[in-house]
């Protein structure tokens, strides 16, 4: 429902001295782009390295692997945030990244595991909130902000990133951008065309954090306190 | 509160003020960090006066058709199941979200940082319908505790406040029992509010930016709370003030970048959330029902006028960070939410002169917050024209103005007079001059010389130093 539009409207058209509500259009001729010419000449490996030296910056351990090496990475990445209870998307890239069979070992270790369950709809906030870890992939990564972009979905429950104590985001090497320009194109294009986006798109970089008290940073306020990226070798 | 934080006379605030020598000293260090992590972050990019027009021409063109993109808004947002509700007044904004909070009978409501529903005092109402209000921004939440102290900064609320006097107000009100250590306090209030989260009615934020091609809501934070608040409560209500919108994704992540480089030095913060509507069927969090209310209070009457370029403005306190006023008398000697250069520009212009005709006068025109802006406000510029309307227009010059001109037009306007005056002016200020400088003056230089030195007129006047000059050089 809108309401109120067509008055509010009227009045701001016509303080820009129109007589009607403009309906067409306006096209964006900008004189500057500096954004084409940022980062854009960058290859694949040297966007690693720079997203490397970003997540110095952002509190955020930064490790690589590849997918053979992938599951043993996470296991130790996990025990060292203190083992479980995990919280993780209901989602097939952890079948394709070969980690299903870790997936199946941590409730043998006594380390439990909440994939997200769209059928139990509220109740997976109780669990996740819970959770020691939050553990998704990054469907987009940028480089030069050290972010990692997360489209919500049926499966991809928005607070399994922030709910929890600790995150750590699984980024295969391919979703590697220079920067915020791609993604927003992306998503832009994605309107463009019709599709439906994501009613969540979440930009987090690195763990939540607070300068409030007398400027000093706080790492870790209401968000995860302590943030971790598994980049991984995929093509 | 709204936009007017106390009923105080201008100066008097100053005065008081500039006492609170924590608070000066607060002031002018974070200044001084927030000022140079903008510059490196600037430098770092690399282009920044490229990209600073780039956002200019991004907010002159989005106000410029500002009606086209707020039906495109609109209409985008109702395809994906969100309420729209377009607020004339600061009444009608209020009015709207209690008929919301009715219909739900809520009784706890968890707010994200936004300014603009500090400006409609949506709190006060919603606390007077008998709701819980609680924000959840650390600065904010502090200073509610402390018996809703005013901001004193856009960006970081508490500045003012020292880490001792937060203990305090955490021992009285949360029954703290730790130290005064910056970590100790934000976990203290990480789990306070954690417990709020979990058992909200009803999340209200604001909005950095809406993105009219896809009818979302962009918000910009470090803490995460704005995801708590908009993921967790089952209704969701986004307060924006009208101009805060572009056409795209591509003009948002220009203007975002823009923001946070400028705001707190960072290329981007750790949360930034474009929200679309309620969740979808298939979602199991998220709210299941979305408010967006477009909030004009005042904003079109600048539309259209000389003082429209100040609806470029991100909210990001460049201008504030910089301002040497500021430095010195801080926030809340504004008395407007809105402080530093931009408040001096926009509150009188949202709040009307009546209260707030000194604020243009808070500046020394020196143009750092034009040179800091991001979107390239002529804040100084702005600031002098208004100076110009209060003295054509209203008729309001101040007093100590009015009477040095109505003097010096008396004295000007007659020969004798003024003849008398200038050859008078050296002996009667001799008792104040010390080594050809006045550091205690009388009557009117009183004001100026408690602060710096005013030169002594000179023993010569120039009349006479021309007369005999010609009169060396044989000419007469």
């Amino acid at each position: 429902m809108i309401q109120n539009k067509e008055r509010f409207l009227a009045n701001v058209a016509s303080r820009l001295s129109r007589t009607e509500v403009l309906t067409e259009r306006p096209s964006r001729n900008w004189n500057y782009r500096p954004q084409d010419k940022t980062l854009t000449d960058k290859t694949q490996d040297e966007l690693v390295d720079i997203l490397r030296d970003q997540c110095r910056l952002i509190h955020t351990e930064l490790i690589e692997t590849d997918s053979s090496g992938l599951p043993e990475v996470l296991a130790e990445t996990v025990a060292a945030y203190g083992g479980g209870p995990l919280a993780i998307w209901q989602d097939h890239r952890y079948d394709a990244f070969g980690l299903r069979e870790q997936l199946a070992t941590w409730p043998n270790q006594g380390i439990d595991v909440h994939e997200w369950d769209p059928s139990i709809g509220h109740d997976n906030i109780g669990i996740v909130e819970q959770a020691n870890i939050g553990i998704t992939f990054s469907d987009i990564t940028l480089a030069e902000s050290g972010t990692v972009v997360l489209f919500s979905g049926e499966g991809k429950g928005r607070t399994v990133s922030l709910l929890p104590h600790k995150y750590i985001a699984l980024v295969p090497k391919s979703t590697i951008v220079p920067r915020m320009t791609q993604a927003a194109q992306r998503i832009s294009k994605q309107v463009q065309d019709g599709e439906a986006i994501a009613s969540c798109i979440n930009f987090i970089t690195g763990p939540s954090n607070s300068a409030d008290i007398e400027m000093n940073l706080v790492v870790g306020v209401h968000g995860p306190v302590k943030a971790a990226y598994i980049v991984i070798e995929d093509r | 509160m709204a936009m007017k934080i106390g009923n105080e006379k201008f100066k008097d605030n100053v005065n008081k003020q500039m006492e609170d020598t924590f608070m000066r000293g607060a002031v002018a260090g974070a200044q001084e960090r927030l000022r140079t992590r903008r510059l490196d972050a600037a430098e770092e990019l690399g282009n920044w006066e490229e990209w600073r027009s780039h956002g200019e021409e991004i907010r002159q063109h989005t106000l410029d058709h500002l009606d086209y993109y707020l039906q495109e808004l609109s209409e985008n947002l109702q395809k994906r199941g969100g309420h729209v509700f377009f607020a004339a007044t600061a009444e009608e904004a209020n009015d709207y979200v209690k008929g919301i909070v009715k219909e739900k009978r809520a009784k706890k409501i968890l707010k994200a940082k936004s300014m603009v529903t500090e400006e409609i005092g949506l709190n006060g109402v919603l606390e007077q319908e008998g709701c819980d209000v609680i924000e959840t921004d650390l600065g904010e939440y502090i200073l509610q505790l402390d018996d809703h102290d005013p901001p004193s900064h856009i960006v970081t609320p508490a500045l003012h406040k020292n880490k001792e006097q937060i203990k305090d107000v955490f021992t009285e009100k949360l029954d703290y029992k730790l130290t005064s250590k910056p970590e100790e306090l934000a976990l203290h209030a990480r789990e306070k509010l954690r417990q709020e989260f979990l058992q909200a009615d009803i999340g209200i934020t604001g909005c950095n930016f809406a993105i009219a091609e896809s009818g979302s809501v962009g918000l910009v934070t470090n803490e995460g709370n704005a995801g708590m608040v908009s993921d967790l409560p089952d209704t969701q209500i986004c307060v924006m003030g009208m101009e805060r919108i572009v056409p795209t994704f591509e003009e948002f992540e220009v203007l975002v970048g823009l923001l946070t480089r400028s705001a707190v030095g960072q290329k981007l913060t750790s949360y930034i959330t474009a929200l679309t509507g309620p969740r979808t069927a298939e979602e199991a969090d998220g709210p299941s029902e979305f408010h967006l209310v477009i909030v004009d209070n005042g904003r079109s009457g600048i539309l259209g006028t000389e003082f429209q370029s100040v609806l470029q403005c991100i909210r990001c306190a460049a201008c504030i960070n910089v301002c040497p006023v500021y430095r010195h008398i801080g926030g809340h000697s504004y008395n407007s939410i809105y402080p530093g250069p931009i408040g001096a520009v926009l509150t009188p212009l949202l709040g009307g002169y009546d209260d707030f005709k000194e604020l243009p006068y808070a500046s020394t025109l020196c143009a750092a917050c034009t040179d800091a802006c991001p979107v390239k406000i002529p804040l100084h510029q702005l600031l002098h024209r208004h100076r110009q309307v209060i003295v054509e227009r209203e008729g309001r010059a101040p007093i100590s103005e009015k009477m040095a001109m109505k003097a010096f037009g008396i004295g000007a306007s007659s020969n004798p007079l003024y003849a008398a005056g200038s050859k008078m002016a050296s002996s009667v200020m001799k008792p104040f001059t010390k080594d050809e400088t006045i550091s205690k003056g009388p009557g009117p230089l009183k004001a100026w010389t408690e602060i710096r030195d005013f030169p002594a007129p000179n023993k010569e006047r120039f009349r006479d130093w021309f007369k005999q000059h010609e009169k060396e050089s044989g000419k007469l």
